[in-house]
């Protein structure tokens, strides 16, 4: 293994985000550089500049089911590597979502707590309210249900979603157990998408969104798409995690947030490129 | 043992000769097929073969098959026990279980989760353990959310089945609650990534060392009766016992503390039920330590994120190195996500070897925590690497647990 530029103290664990006292403020949420974040209710940093990305990670302990902090390691790490500093914020299911955060991420979940994050998310209103100023949302499998309008509660019944892309989501007949091959819409000039997808939903778009993917192996959205996007708003039924399995998508949300970035170099790529292989010759389309 | 009616007393003799020809065919301990076949030809055996028995029935995620072993240790105490010792822990495997000991007074059987409501039913149990629930194989398992909804309402319809229940684990305390006669145990967690969160409300729970309540709906730990406290146990009358266990780590003095709990509802003292359960050394080959090229290999099987955490707690300390083997076979869970889940920053400053089918899936993970690792094609890459004389400690999932002890089997 390369030697690692030593990297400064990374993301807490939720375990450390809470202190004996338990976690109560967003102040137990401490970033990179252990910098406290000021109490502003919610109205946050945006516009640092490219220089910092602010990534806020949406209800990690409600919503974080399927290694949904690897997301948000793939993106710290990709962004370190090009001298950008991030600040990562862990935004509890007892705490409000800041407005102004650059990146949100949004991750799995079993139907009990999709539900409870639901009704929280839709009281708070902060990630619908950061989505229409412009911040970049990347949804996977429960969350990419809940930025819809709709999505299905644990017996099949229609709950009301965030409202934040023009999508909805009823159950389907049979879970979508299994690994996903997707090539990518075009215009996002992305290579074949590679992740496991574990859900039971079926997800409509509507005409406000376009599908992130065709499926090549695997179920999606059920209707031969997979997943969907709309201006820098992205979700998707792929886990895996799949920024790890796929670092041009991460690439894709840090470059929506910070601008143009430089190529790394092959050695940081390295193994991911050797998982990201193995991974696609595993899998049939 | 009362009498079985006669197509019981069938089903069991050929459902114990199918699994004797299984067993003689190489294909396993037999006792899964043998209770299938018993089970089609009476379903309502596992009834028969219960009734009159005090049965106690043990599930969770994490330690069924130890603390199941530890109980039944324990109740030897007092009388011949029946019991799943292998861990075939759906209906089939209980039919047989009890099957082959039809005059034992007393039954422990491990359960899998989602049977629990049913065999719960069909057993009239006297007592459930209830360990710790986690994420476990997703691809394949319930969700543990709605398996905890399940326990509540089962066990909320059992008025004389007395539970016995982690209160440190908020799911369990919840499923629990429902029960009208509870035995609260503080086991301790040490995952707590499935349970940041109010199962009642959803908000974020207030927790601290060994306490956590919910700062909404005011859904709190119950007061226990008995505590795990560093290496002795705590007992309702304050009476400290050193448990001095013959297996390590934390996790096995949890299972202690809850076995010791469900005989101290038989009466059982713990002074009495101690000195058996400190005889129980392995449990189905897990802790074993084998001499391979003239090192010390210790096989630790992990199964979940929950798991691997205990596996850490009993490594030996730094620079003794580890090896990690995942695989993503049917029984191991197809999807490798849960990786990521798991802390593996407390591997660094100890050599790390990467091994298994997804070894790749490892090596990214490592990355991404910045601990060095090597990658080792077979594990003897890996043992060759140790210096003569020394340690390794292997983590494994479960087919790659398997496969290795094959590997040693075959050439040792």
């Amino acid at each position: 293994m390369p030697e690692k530029p030593g990297r400064p103290e990374d993301l807490g664990q939720p375990e450390d985000a809470s202190g004996p006292e338990g976690a109560s403020g967003p102040e137990d949420a401490s970033g990179p550089e252990g910098a406290s974040l000021p109490d502003d209710g919610g109205r946050g940093t945006r516009g640092r500049g490219a220089s910092s990305l602010r990534l806020v990670w949406v209800y990690p302990d409600l919503l974080s089911t399927y290694g949904d902090r690897g997301n948000l390691l793939v993106l710290e790490r990709r962004a370190r590597l090009r001298g950008i500093g991030t600040e990562s914020v862990l935004v509890h299911a007892n705490q409000p979502v800041p407005r102004q955060g650059d990146i949100y991420l949004i991750g799995g979940g079993e139907d009990l707590p999709q539900i409870l994050a639901a009704r929280r998310l839709r009281a708070d209103g902060g990630l619908a309210a950061a989505a229409g100023l412009g911040a970049v949302v990347f949804a996977v499998c429960a969350g990419y249900q809940l930025i819809g309008a709709q999505f299905a509660g644990e017996e099949g019944q229609p709950l009301a979603g965030l409202e934040i892309a023009d999508l909805r989501s009823v159950r389907g007949g049979r879970r979508a157990v299994g690994e996903v091959l997707a090539d990518a819409d075009l215009a996002l000039g992305l290579p074949r998408l590679t992740g496991f997808e574990n859900h039971q939903g079926v997800t409509r778009l509507g005409p406000g969104v376009r599908p992130l993917a065709r499926v090549a192996a695997g179920i999606g959205n059920g209707d031969g798409t997979e997943g969907a996007y709309a201006g820098r708003v992205l979700g998707s039924y792929l886990h895996g995690p799949a920024l790890v399995r796929n670092p041009a998508l991460a690439d894709l949300l840090l470059g929506w947030a910070a601008g143009p970035l430089p190529e790394l170099p092959a050695a940081d790529e390295e193994w991911g490129r050797r998982l990201r292989d193995e991974r696609l010759a595993a899998v049939k389309a | 043992m009362n009498k079985l009616p006669l197509r019981a007393r069938l089903a069991t003799a050929i459902g114990g000769a199918a699994g004797q020809a299984s067993r003689l065919a190489g294909r396993g301990d037999g006792s899964v097929i043998g209770g299938v076949i018993a089970l089609r030809l009476e379903p309502g055996l596992l009834a028969m073969l219960a009734a009159g028995r005090q049965v106690v029935l043990v599930t969770g995620t994490n330690g069924k098959t130890t603390t199941t072993r530890l109980i039944t240790a324990a109740l030897e105490s007092v009388g011949q026990v029946a019991s799943n010792a292998f861990g075939a822990n759906m209906e089939a495997g209980l039919a047989t279980a009890l099957g082959q000991a039809r005059d034992a007074p007393f039954a422990v059987l491990e359960v899998d989760e989602k049977y629990l409501p049913s065999v719960l039913t069909a057993t009239a149990a006297r007592v459930v353990a209830l360990l710790n629930l986690s994420r476990d194989q997703m691809d394949r398992a319930a969700e543990i959310w709605l398996v905890a909804r399940r326990w509540r309402d089962a066990l909320a319809d059992a008025p004389d089945c007395r539970v016995v229940a982690n209160a440190d684990d908020p799911l369990i305390a919840w499923a629990a609650a429902s029960a009208k006669q509870v035995t609260w145990v503080g086991a301790g967690q040490r995952w707590h990534e499935d349970s940041w969160c109010c199962p009642e409300c959803g908000s974020h729970l207030v927790r601290t060392e060994s306490d956590w309540r919910c700062g909404e709906c005011g859904f709190a730990k119950p007061a226990v009766s008995w505590a795990l406290d560093g290496q002795a146990v705590l007992d309702p009358a304050d009476r400290r016992h050193e448990l001095g266990l013959a297996l390590p780590g934390r996790a096995n003095r949890a299972n202690a503390v809850v076995s010791l709990a469900v005989a101290g509802t038989f009466g059982i003292d713990a002074e009495l039920a101690l000195p058996r359960m400190r005889r129980v050394t392995s449990v189905a080959g897990r802790y074993t330590t084998v001499v391979r090229r003239g090192r010390n290999v210790r096989l630790l099987l992990a199964k979940n994120p929950a798991g691997w955490l205990e596996a850490f707690d009993v490594l030996k300390p730094p620079p003794v190195p580890v090896l990690l083997a995942v695989n993503a076979q049917g029984p191991d869970g197809r999807d490798t996500s849960w990786l990521w889940d798991v802390d593996y920053r407390l591997l660094r400053g100890r050599p790390v070897f990467v091994a298994g089918e997804r070894r790749l899936d490892l090596a990214v993970r490592l990355e991404a925590d910045e601990v060095a690792f090597r990658l080792a094609e077979r594990v003897d890459d890996a043992v060759d690497q140790v210096e003569a004389g020394g340690d390794l400690d292997v983590i494994a999932n479960y087919t790659a647990f398997q496969q290795i002890r094959a590997a040693f089997g075959r050439t040792t």
